[in-house]
């Protein structure tokens, strides 16, 4: 045995990993190590993922014909509640920074654990109770009002146990809250020695501005929610136009929050992307203070364009115009973001392992859905389309194509350092391609029929549609086994698969240098950064030698 | 396919067509890129490796980002244009009341004439549609002519159409409403001029909108206070749309659809300068379409002066 193999060993006798430190339940649900809650919180999200989908499963497959022979309209109406509701809360905004981002924003940062270790429990079982109070809302019957809760129907009309549903969301986001100031205080004081801003890993700028808008825009929601509360519930006239309320306040205060939280999907989904593509491709991230600014942009004008969801709803022209003008400049950072992951494919050495075929699949579906997004901010078009289900198409490409194509590529990527285990590469790139395929011939189908008319929320429909519909259920029925089968493969790995060596994928990255899974500390040894991230090409410049290059020279 | 059924329709589909071919183009290009450095350098290819040249990695991206900006002002631009063309409804449009409630459209042309989820127009006439609605908010989705425009409580909001093509099609509600939300649906006819002029003397038996109004504002006792030998002092409504009012907390106000309605149904919101708030609320008393026929009524060249 090699001396190195030894030291190995030793290490491995003196400290025990992570996973291994306690095994009792009790161990795991009084943790403070961040490792394990993001386990927790993989757990709990994977369940709300899976319910979430039985709902889609249910609309999918009620839309088959154009009548009403599976559900009645009550029940239809609840089922997109209850799919909109748990996506969006309990699956899209917590999946990856309270999973990947928890797990791994202390390793990429060299550091122990978060800034607030008990606090980051804490905003898990807020997270659980969110939670619960949300299901039991479903168990007594159910919520109707769609995901936006839009006034005065929420507040005045709807029978359906909205204050439950309310309060179940309102709740979470605390813990969304919570999860955002401990990722940026952690960002602000932690970093290893040597670890500057401009050396960070993009995924980790990712997490830090993704907790800007958590912080800054959660609160708005809490409001807005507090406020339908006490319309419902107290009879406080604030949305009600008899009593001298005004019914469109909800909704700018709803999308304040609302638009922004679009980023707070997808900003997570650029950083995971962006560490698979630089890896993969063996070329460090092309023009990595573009791709910082640019998510540091998008952060700041997301929350300037939530006016572009109400082009209809009787505000005024002006107002339309400004919405249009800041949706159509948020284009830009995006698409730069798209030309530097093809940038950085130039000139590499490229592994199609199933984490890179998720994120070139992300960039292509990503691309898809900004591209879509731009008719939208066209106002005129917009008139037409909006409430279509070209809108559902185009959201589901930004939300679920995007985002969860990054979820499940990151999963796949840092699953050796979460769990120790390799899975089979085989299954999982077969996977990737039926999640893009299935994906595609899913939502494709649906920007015909937004354009064509087809209105969103529309549980009987004009016989004309049925075609579109079919074909879009059938790759429904695909993409549920892509998002099924890694449970399988995943889960197989746990037991029988390979033991991950520290570093498999050859990565750089302060994650990558302690074992696979790390002890509770993380580190054997303090890590030190000396120089910039993704310096994959033994002849290519990093960041700071590049800014180093370009100062002047010193006589 | 979707009928191009408005004046507005072929402006909206050449914004489409333009927009459809500029994302071709993109996609086209990002996937050629993305296939060919990934076929080009997949791992283990003899393809040339090496450091970038300097200026690949500033001047491209310089010139991506330039160029990324201009489209996406020129796009501004054109949809911009487009929209700001097309908002001044033209002056000799007909006027046509929509009063939206769970769940169904009800509609009541000029003449009197009213129907529900049905919406019959002559061609090539622009309409002028004023919406409000009964209980939530509702949205007045008319795919072939491309027109949509919520229908709010408590607010008038108004969209405006030229048909041209006579035919049946399809109206939806297109905000979500409730239960019956996708039954909320109806269609337009838009008939040649002499079929719509056939049609609307049909059915009629009630009368003008204004002359309904008429006769509601003397049954709902408006007569009492605003009439001209009335002993409670209220403001005579002579004349009085498009006025502009001064108020009692000394700003003014032009009277339009929505300032009549507000007076109607919360009469405490504005009181016009000089005058105590005594008017009770008709809140309950006068349904939205009794507004509708009373604001007909007070817009009427006489309207208002009852005696």
């Amino acid at each position: 045995m090699s001396t190195r193999a030894t030291a190995l060993v030793d290490r491995e006798l003196r400290s025990p990993s992570y996973l291994q430190n306690g095994t009792d339940l009790r161990s795991w649900l009084l943790t403070t190590d961040h490792k394990r809650i993001g386990i927790l919180y993989a757990l709990s999200i994977t369940f709300f993922f899976f319910l979430g989908g039985i709902a889609a499963t249910l609309i999918r497959m009620d839309l088959v014909t154009p009548a009403a022979d599976l559900l009645t309209n009550d029940q239809y109406n609840r089922a997109f509640t209850l799919h909109g509701i748990i996506m969006v809360w309990f699956f899209l905004v917590p999946s990856i920074p309270t999973t990947l981002g928890n797990f791994l924003l202390p390793l990429m940062l060299g550091t122990k654990d978060l800034a607030f270790p008990r606090l980051n429990l804490l905003s898990w079982y807020i997270f659980v109770v969110g939670g619960l109070l949300t299901l039991f809302a479903l168990v007594v019957g159910g919520v109707d009002t769609g995901w936006t809760f839009y006034t005065p129907f929420s507040t005045l009309y709807s029978n359906s146990h909205v204050l439950l549903a309310a309060m179940g969301v309102f709740i979470v986001g605390f813990s969304s809250i919570a999860t955002g100031v401990n990722f940026i205080a952690t960002t602000h004081m932690l970093r290893a020695k040597g670890l500057t801003w401009m050396r960070l890993p993009l995924f980790a700028w990712a997490m830090y501005t993704t907790s800007l808008v958590m912080v800054l825009a959660t609160p708005v929601l809490s409001m807005s929610l507090l406020l339908v509360t006490a319309e419902r519930a107290f009879g406080l006239p604030i949305f009600d136009p008899r009593a001298g309320g005004d019914p469109l306040l909800f909704q700018h205060l709803f999308w304040f929050y609302s638009h922004p939280a679009v980023y707070i999907m997808v900003l997570p989904a650029f950083g995971v992307v962006s560490e698979i593509i630089t890896c993969e491709a063996r070329r460090r991230i092309f023009g990595y203070q573009f791709m910082v600014y640019a998510m540091v942009v998008i952060a700041v004008i997301g929350f300037m364009v939530w006016g572009h969801h109400m082009f209809v709803s009787g505000q005024s022209a002006f107002a339309n115009l400004a919405f249009s003008f800041l949706s159509f400049v948020i284009a830009v950072p995006s698409a730069i973001k798209v030309f530097n992951w093809t940038g950085t494919l130039y000139r590499g050495q490229i592994r199609f392992s199933a984490p890179m075929l998720y994120a070139l699949g992300f960039v292509g579906l990503f691309t898809i859905g900004g591209l879509t997004g731009l008719f939208l901010a066209s106002v005129p078009l917009d008139v037409h389309l909006t409430d279509t289900y070209f809108v559902v198409a185009h959201f589901h490409y930004i939300m679920v194509g995007g985002s969860v194509s990054a979820f499940f590529g990151g999963l796949h990527f840092w699953w050796p350092k979460i769990t120790g285990r390799l899975y089979s590469e085989r299954l999982a790139q077969f996977a990737a391609l039926s999640m893009f395929f299935g994906f595609n011939f899913t939502f494709f189908p649906q920007f015909v029929m937004g354009w064509m008319g087809m209105p969103r929320r529309y549980h009987v429909y004009p016989p004309e549609f049925q075609p579109w519909h079919v074909m879009s259920s059938v790759g429904a029925a695909v993409l549920a086994f892509a998002y099924a089968w890694p449970l399988f493969y995943l889960g197989w790995s746990l037991f029988k698969g390979e033991k991950a060596p520290p570093n498999p994928h050859g990565a750089t990255g302060l994650e990558w240098q302690t074992r696979s899974p790390p002890p509770k500390e993380n580190f054997d040894s303090t890590p030190e950064v000396t120089a910039g991230p993704y310096k994959y090409h033994p002849r290519e410049s990093t960041p700071d030698e590049v800014e180093q290059a370009q100062k002047p020279q010193e006589p | 396919m979707l009928p191009e059924a408005s004046t507005l329709a072929p402006h909206i589909d050449h914004l489409l067509l333009l927009l459809v071919g500029l994302s071709a183009v993109i996609i086209c290009v990002v996937s050629v890129l993305i296939f060919g450095f990934a076929i080009r350098y997949r791992r283990g290819s003899k393809a040339r490796r090496g450091r970038l040249p300097d200026w690949i990695a500033r001047d491209v991206e310089l010139g991506w980002t330039a160029a990324t900006l201009f489209v996406a002002l020129f796009l501004f631009w054109f949809a911009a244009s487009m929209e700001t063309s097309q908002y001044e409804v033209p002056a000799d449009a007909m006027e046509v009341h929509v009063v939206a409630k769970q769940w169904m459209w009800k509609i009541e042309h000029p003449n009197g004439q009213r129907e529900i989820n049905a919406l019959h127009v002559p061609v090539g006439v622009p309409v002028r549609l004023v919406m409000t609605s009964q209980d939530v908010i509702h949205s007045f989705f008319v795919p072939a002519f491309r027109i949509k425009q919520d229908v709010l409580p408590g607010r008038y909001t108004e969209t405006w159409f030229n048909a041209t093509k006579p035919g049946t099609y399809h109206l939806f509600c297109a905000e979500y409403c409730g239960t019956d939300h996708s039954k909320m649906t109806g269609g337009i006819v838009v008939m040649p001029k002499q079929d719509y002029a056939r049609w609307s003397r049909g059915v009629n038996t009630h009368g003008t909108l204004a002359g309904q109004g008429a006769r509601l504002f003397r049954q709902l006792g408006c007569t009492g206070c605003h009439g001209e030998s009335a002993r409670v002092r209220a403001p005579s409504l002579a004349g009085i749309f498009g006025r502009k009012q001064p108020m009692s907390d000394g700003g003014f106000k032009t009277v339009d659809e929505a300032y009549l309605h507000d007076s109607i149904l919360r009469p405490q919101k504005d009181v016009v300068a000089g005058y105590k708030p005594v008017m009770p609320s008709y809140q309950g008393i006068a349904s939205e379409d009794d507004v509708v026929r009373l604001i007909a009524y007070l817009k009427s060249p006489n309207g208002g002066a009852v005696e």
